[in-house]
This record gives C-alpha cells, sequence and structure tokens, in this order.
C-alpha cells in the first residue's frame, strides 16, 4: 500500500501535541496565518491541565502598584537561582505584557479594579502586584478562551488521540503516529511542523498536583529518537499541596494573606525568609515546611503543617478564593473560614523538559542545533526560562507567550519549506515503532501489571528524589527504576479492545515514565550542589564555580549520557549570580 | 485510615463484546476517606483492567469524570464514598450515547456549544491596552465562567432526553456569558441562534441543571435572564 491511499494518513501543514495553553496558543496563530493545522490530545481541550492553574498570569501592568520589565526581569533571574538564561526572560518579561492584552482582547474574563482595568495581586517572589487574576480559576478562563477562539478559527481538532511515536529522521521532523483512543487504529499525520506541547512530568511522583494525562509522553519520545532533555533534575515541589491528595490549593491563598502555621501555631517561614516569609518562592518554602515536618513540629507531630485563612475572613475568601475553599471543604471536610487546611509539599512544575532556543525550536546538542520543524512550548519545554526554580503566575504566562511565538514561527517555517518525505515508504513500515509498543503490552505474555509498578515508581520517586536528596537515596532509586524497567518488559494488559482501551494508553505512558525518570534521577545525581528546587543534603550550597551550567542528558544502549556544556545566557553587567535571600 | 468493605456496581458495556449494557459487582477493601475517582482507578488497576471511564485533573475542574452515582450525577473525583455509604452503583451520564464502560460520546455536546458562536467578537475598536469593563460588568458574567463543560447539567435535562436536538443548558449557560459580557458586540447575532425551536424556549425552568451542577451555577435563573433578553431584542 502506498503512504497516501492509506484511510489513516494525514497530510497537514502543522501539527500540534497538547491541547493546553501553550498548545492551543500555538494552533490558534497557525490558524490565524491560514494554515491547516491538527490539535491532537489525549483529552477533550478543555481537560488539560492549564487549566488547574489557579492563581494568576505574571505581566508588568502596573495596574495595581508600580512595576517594571526590569523589576520582572530580575525577580525571575532571581527565583531560577540564576539558572534561568537571561536573553529569554528577557524578551519573556517584554512579551507578558502584550500576550495578557492579547488574551483580555480575546475575552478573557479578567476580575477588574475599581477603574475598570485587570485586576493584580502579589504572588511567591515577585515584588510587585503582578499577577493577573480571574478569582482563582485564572488557568481555567484562559484555557476556555483560547479553546473558544481556535474554535471561531477552525483548528482541526483530534480529540482523545494518543501520539504513540514521532517520525523523526536525519534531524528533520517529518510526521507522528497517533492512537485513536475513541475507534482505535493508528493514524500517521505527515506535516511539515510539530509543536510538541505535551506539558509536565509530574506524574512520575506519588504526591503530585499534577493530572492523570501528566506522564511526559513527548519527553519519552525524545529519548527515544536519540534527541536529548535538559535540566530534567529540576522539579519544582508546590508548597501548598493539599494533605495526602495532593492536588493543588493556589498561591493566591498566601498571596491574599494567609498563614502557614506549624503545630506550635508559630508562623514558621519567620526563620526561613523573615522578609518575604509566606510570599518566598516555592522552593524555600516547601523545604521550610519538610524541615518542619521532620523535625517533629508538624500539626500533632504528624507529616503535614496548615495553611491558614481564618482571618481573612468569610466573604474575602469566597470571591477571591471561592475554589480554594471549595477543595478543602469537599475533599478534607474542612472549612477553610473556620479551621486551617492541613498540606504538604507536592509535585509541581518541571523546569526541565526538552530542549529549544528562543525560537522554541527543538534543538539536539549543547551548540544549539536545530532540529528541521520540530518545536516545543510551555511545560514540555526547557527554554530554559525558570532555570532551576519558576516563580508562581509566570508558567501561564510562558505558555502563552512561547505558544505563541512557536505558532508565528511555525507559520513562517510551514510557508518556506515543501512536505519532507516519512521515513519508510510505506505506510505500514512508518507504523511500525506504534505497533511494537502495543504488541508489547498485548502479546508479551508476561504477568506484570503496569499499575503496580508505576505505583512504586512514584512512591520512591517522592521518597527518595523528593524536596531533599542525597546521594545514597538516589543510587538506591537508580537500581530500583532499573528494575522497574526490566519488569515493564513483562507488562501485559487486561484489555485488548481496540475502543477505549484506558489499559493500553496506560501501559505506554509508563513506558514514557520509566523512560524520563531515569534521566531525572541521573541529572540529580550528577549536580553535586544545591540551586533552586534541586536539593542535595549532601552538597548544600549552591556552586557557581562548577555548576552554573545546563545539564544535557540523552539515553543511548549504554545508558544514560549527560554533558553539562550548555552554557547559561547571562547578563553579567546586568544580573549577575548573587547568594539568593528572601 | 481504617479500611472498609464496599460493593460497587458498574455498568459495563464493550460495544465489541456486549449486546447491551449490564451491571458488574465489584467488592473491595478500601480506606474510608477515599473519593469516587479513587475506588475506580483501584478496580481499574489492581482487579480490572478493561474497565473504561475518563479523568484527569483530580481537582474538579477539568471536567472529564462527570458520572451518575447512586442516581446523581456527579465529578467522580471531588466526591467523597462517605456521601453514599458502602454500596455503590454507578453509571455513565445518562441522555447521551455510550461509548464504553462509563465513557460517553460528548461529540454532540460540543457541537451544540459550537452552534452558539461561543467566543467574542469584536466590531469596536481594539484599544492599545486592556478593554475597560467595571467590577459590576464582570460580575454579571463571572459565575458563568465557573463552568468546566463537564455535562452535568445537559445529560439532567428532561427537556433535552424528550429532544436531542435541544441546545441544552451547557450551551446557552455559554451564549448567556458571551451576550452578558460589556465587551461583547455579537449580542443580536447569538440571540437569534438561541431564539429558536431548538433554543432557548425549550428551557421549562425545571432546576434539574442546577442541581446537576458541580460548581452550584444558577443556571436557569441565567437562562431566564437570557429569557428576558431575547425578548427585549425582539421588540
Amino acid at each position: 500500500m502506498k503512504i497516501d491511499e492509506a484511510k489513516h494518513y494525514h497530510k497537514i501543514d502543522a501539527v500540534v501535541v497538547g491541547a493546553g495553553l501553550a498548545g492551543l496558543r500555538g494552533a490558534l496563530e497557525l490558524a490565524r496565518n491560514g494554515h491547516q493545522v491538527a490539535l491532537i490530545s489525549k483529552v477533550y481541550p478543555t481537560r488539560s491541565h492549564s487549566g488547574a492553574a489557579q492563581g494568576g498570569i505574571a505581566a508588568s501592568l502596573a495596574n495595581v502598584q508600580e512595576d517594571s520589565l526590569d523589576l520582572h526581569m530580575f525577580d525571575t533571574v532571581k527565583g531560577s537561582d540564576y539558572l534561568g538564561d537571561q536573553n529569554v526572560i528577557e524578551l519573556f518579561v517584554e512579551e507578558a505584557v502584550k500576550t495578557v492584552y492579547e488574551l483580555e482582547h480575546m475575552g478573557v474574563p479578567f476580575s477588574r479594579t475599581k477603574d475598570g482595568r485587570i485586576n493584580q495581586r502579589a504572588f511567591g517572589g515577585h515584588s510587585s502586584l503582578r499577577a493577573c487574576f480571574a478569582a482563582d480559576i485564572t488557568g481555567h478562563v484562559l484555557l476556555h478562551t483560547l479553546y473558544e477562539k481556535c474554535v471561531e478559527h477552525n483548528v482541526h481538532f483530534y480529540n482523545e488521540f494518543q501520539v504513540f511515536s514521532l517520525l523523526i529522521k536525519d534531524r528533520v521532523s517529518r510526521g507522528l503516529v497517533a492512537w485513536d483512543i475513541r475507534n482505535g487504529g493508528l493514524h500517521v499525520f505527515h506535516t511539515k511542523a510539530i509543536l510538541l506541547a505535551t506539558g509536565g512530568y509530574g506524574r512520575a511522583f506519588k504526591i503530585t498536583s499534577n493530572a492523570h494525562a501528566n506522564t511526559g509522553d513527548s519527553l519519552g519520545m525524545i529519548l527515544e529518537n536519540g534527541l536529548p532533555l535538559e535540566d530534567m533534575e529540576f522539579v519544582q515541589f508546590h508548597p501548598t499541596g493539599m494533605f495526602r491528595h495532593g492536588i493543588l490549593l493556589s498561591e493566591a491563598a498566601r498571596g491574599e494573606g494567609g498563614y502557614l502555621i506549624n503545630g506550635k501555631e508559630e508562623r514558621f517561614m519567620k526563620n526561613y525568609a523573615p522578609d518575604k516569609m509566606e510570599l518566598a518562592p516555592r522552593d524555600v518554602i516547601s523545604r521550610a515546611e519538610q524541615t518542619e515536618i521532620n523535625e517533629g513540629r508538624g500539626i500533632d507531630g504528624k507529616d503535614y503543617v496548615c495553611l491558614d485563612l481564618r482571618h481573612l475572613g468569610r466573604a474575602k475568601l469566597m470571591e477571591r478564593l471561592p475554589q480554594v475553599w471549595e477543595l478543602a471543604y469537599h475533599y478534607l471536610k474542612v472549612d477553610g473560614a473556620k479551621e486551617p487546611i492541613p498540606i504538604q509539599p507536592t509535585a509541581h512544575y518541571s523546569m526541565g523538559g526538552i530542549p529549544a532556543n528562543i525560537h522554541t525550536e527543538v534543538i539536539c546538542d549543547a551548540q544549539g542545533t536545530v532540529v528541521n520543524g520540530l518545536y516545543t512550548a510551555g511545560e514540555a519545554s526547557c527554554l530554559s526560562l525558570h532555570g532551576a526554580n519558576r516563580l508562581g503566575t509566570n508558567s501561564l504566562q510562558d505558555a502563552a507567550t512561547f505558544g505563541r511565538i512557536a505558532g508565528i514561527r511555525m507559520s513562517e517555517f510551514v510557508r518556506n519549506h515543501p512536505y519532507e518525505k516519512l521515513p519508510f515508504e510505506t505506510f505500514d513500515k512508518n507504523l511500525d515503532n506504534a505497533r511494537q509498543k502495543i504488541a508489547h503490552l498485548t502479546e508479551g505474555g508476561g504477568k506484570e501489571k503496569h499499575a503496580l509498578i508505576r505505583e512504586e515508581l512514584q512512591e520512591n520517586m517522592t521518597k527518595l528524589a523528593g524536596v531533599f536528596r542525597e546521594e545514597k537515596d538516589m543510587l538506591k532509586l537508580r537500581k530500583l527504576i532499573k528494575d522497574l524497567q526490566e519488569r515493564y518488559r513483562k507488562v501485559t494488559i487486561d484489555d485488548r479492545g481496540e475502543i477505549y482501551n484506558l489499559d493500553l494508553l496506560e501501559g505506554i505512558e509508563l513506558g514514557n515514565l520509566l523512560s524520563f525518570s531515569e534521566v531525572l534521577v541521573e541529572g540529580a545525581i550528577a549536580r553535586k550542589e544545591s540551586r533552586g528546587a534541586h536539593y542535595r543534603r549532601d552538597y548544600p550550597k549552591r556552586d557557581d564555580q562548577n555548576w552554573l551550567k545546563h545539564t544535557l542528558a540523552w539515553k543511548t544502549t549504554d545508558g544514560v549520557k549527560l554533558t553539562h556544556d550548555k552554557e547559561v545566557v547571562l547578563y553579567m553587567d546586568r544580573f549577575p549570580p548573587k547568594e539568593r535571600k528572601y | 485510615m481504617a479500611e472498609i468493605n464496599i460493593k460497587v456496581k458498574i455498568l459495563r458495556y464493550d460495544p465489541q463484546k456486549d449486546s447491551k449494557p449490564g451491571f458488574k459487582t465489584y467488592e473491595l477493601q478500601i480506606e474510608e476517606g477515599v473519593t469516587i475517582l479513587d475506588i475506580l482507578n483501584e478496580i481499574h488497576w489492581k482487579m480490572d483492567g478493561t474497565l473504561a471511564y475518563r479523568r484527569s485533573c483530580r481537582s474538579a475542574i477539568c471536567g472529564s469524570c462527570a458520572m451518575k452515582v447512586n442516581g446523581q450525577n456527579v465529578l467522580a473525583c471531588e466526591t467523597p464514598l462517605h456521601r453514599f455509604g458502602r454500596k455503590l452503583k454507578i453509571e455513565p451520564m445518562p441522555g447521551f450515547p455510550i461509548i464504553k464502560d462509563l465513557v460517553v460520546d460528548l461529540e454532540g455536546f460540543f457541537e451544540k456549544l459550537k452552534r452558539v458562536k461561543p467566543y467574542l467578537m469584536v466590531e469596536r475598536p481594539v484599544p492599545e491596552k486592556e478593554f475597560p469593563q467595571s467590577p459590576e460588568d464582570f460580575e454579571k458574567i463571572r459565575e458563568t465562567t465557573y463552568c468546566i463543560l463537564c455535562g452535568a447539567c445537559t445529560s439532567s435535562c428532561p427537556s433535552l432526553w424528550a429532544n436531542d436536538h435541544y441546545l441544552g443548558p451547557a450551551a446557552l449557560l455559554k451564549a448567556y456569558r458571551f451576550v452578558f459580557d460589556s465587551r461583547d458586540d455579537g449580542q443580536d447575532e447569538r440571540l437569534d441562534i438561541i431564539n429558536d425551536k431548538n433554543g432557548i424556549w425549550r428551557c421549562h425552568t425545571i432546576f434539574n441543571c442546577m442541581e446537576a451542577c458541580p460548581k452550584n451555577i444558577n443556571i436557569t435563573e441565567y437562562l431566564s435572564k437570557l429569557k428576558t433578553k431575547v425578548l427585549e431584542n425582539s421588540f
């Protein structure tokens, strides 16, 4: 069978993978430029996890308090513990303002000031009221607005399609293979340009704010194609995860004046960040919480502390933080207006990801060699904007801004380039890799269950590569992941059907989780310093002399290969590295 | 936390194997504090991998896991077991075709949403900064923007059970959200679309949608305001 005769063959200008904020924004830009764009998402677009972001989107509008691009830039550089590339941060803070106005013009229902402008609130690590917000459902309304605009502009939605393999050859992206979740069957998308916007990799951890969908699928496929990932060891733990569940209680709760208290009812942040208190950056607060818990000052000596909102009053809670109140009420039976809410650090944001240059073009080495036609934006990417630690509200802004930039660059690329040939002449041959993945899970005959392997991975990632890390733990984890990878070979799934086979999807996702988790742990073992969210008990100081550089990691037949020669872009005259105190 | 024994009846249907849906019962031991989603995960992960259901965010914002539990449409992720006791009957949301088990076909639901032109239409000049909007004007639409498109309201609407062409509460609520947005210039067009035999007039103020809404949106009241607006606009 020739390729274009196959019924599941789609030839289309551009394909976006992932329908969160970055993916939708990229797709919208392509569609507005007159290109045919397929948006592939394993969930309906409005189900994407950008919608769970609550507190706000950063831009120095200065609607409420004096602010400047320089100040936003400095806060972000300092927040990143100087690992963020300053050229990227510079572009980001400039574009952020434009992005927010543009989103407002698209219809985002922002909360307003008395004089009718976009309202802004305080957020951790930002030294001005900079978080533009819509109550505490900012991500939700941004996601819905962009989805609505994509509907208006006739983006082709492939809802409930899961990408199983990327078709890359000779550093040229040519297409991808996706599984139709609803009807079954593999589809080939032959395209000039692909945007990988599949979000973060927090599902590798047990206590996590991430959705079931956040399994870092494109990261697994990047590694499989012999391409590197960057700075994977940097995972942000959010200080206000709901106790036991891990789901997010917005930082806006502290932005609006909420306290953090320990078992002695003390605002313990006074001992860790006396100036910023509860509005210190997330890595600092998560370590403080974990220290309180480890030293026996959790509530009743247990492994949680509390978010105290009682003094804010019911009226303010209902106006500004309705979702926070509801979540605590539904899940914990705690009325936040009357009782403190039990919390613990939760794996939240992935600073690492697919390396890309400032134009969102995927790169494959420290010199910045580009993979033609391949782009990435949002949490899946590492540009590196957030360095070693992201500031709250910079992620929605990252996704929206670089989603747009990706869309602009891709539009130009699509206009000026022909279709490249798929790696193989026949339709079937291009499906081989995806078919093998399915066959492994359905015909292997092994007795292992993917759920048990995943649970073991998640539990140990939280325990051994969490808020505090040290070598002896991570060496254990390295061995455990190897064992789990061996066991993964013997996984067989129960469901052999074609229609809505959740079992199959989870089996494939586990392959991705195990693949990038190995890279994450190797990066964390190698980085013998503490910087931002990566804290080593055995190397508690930041070491600019040896470690002010990015990690690149490849998977080879001999295991993970790491290099540390990708330089951090610094503007030494403006923001030279300094000690990071709050 | 204490563990308890529970009995869970789930409506199962695999179109490749079954001629019609039927219940299957699972008995399991589980921690008392879990949610309905935790229970489905436990069954799917440990007992029967063939069970299909939708879920993603776990925090009641993505809208994936709306389903019928002991007769009520709920979001599985935010609904604690203790609300129902130790016996559960879990079914897909009514009013939609079943794809498999608890997964229903939402294509029609999203198509109806598209019919009301669910996006801001702007004809006025676009300012350099934001369109001004007073807090009072924002307040008119604030609550309606909480809609997560889970489908629970539309699924529970008797008018829709009677006539599948009816737009339904979720699409009409979306129409409200734009008609009453002070920045929108598409009011006439949108009001025309819903002033139709399958539009707003099929809402008979039954209040089921409001009861079913996991975000407690006062849907019926907004649809009533929309009716008034259509009438005002016709004269």
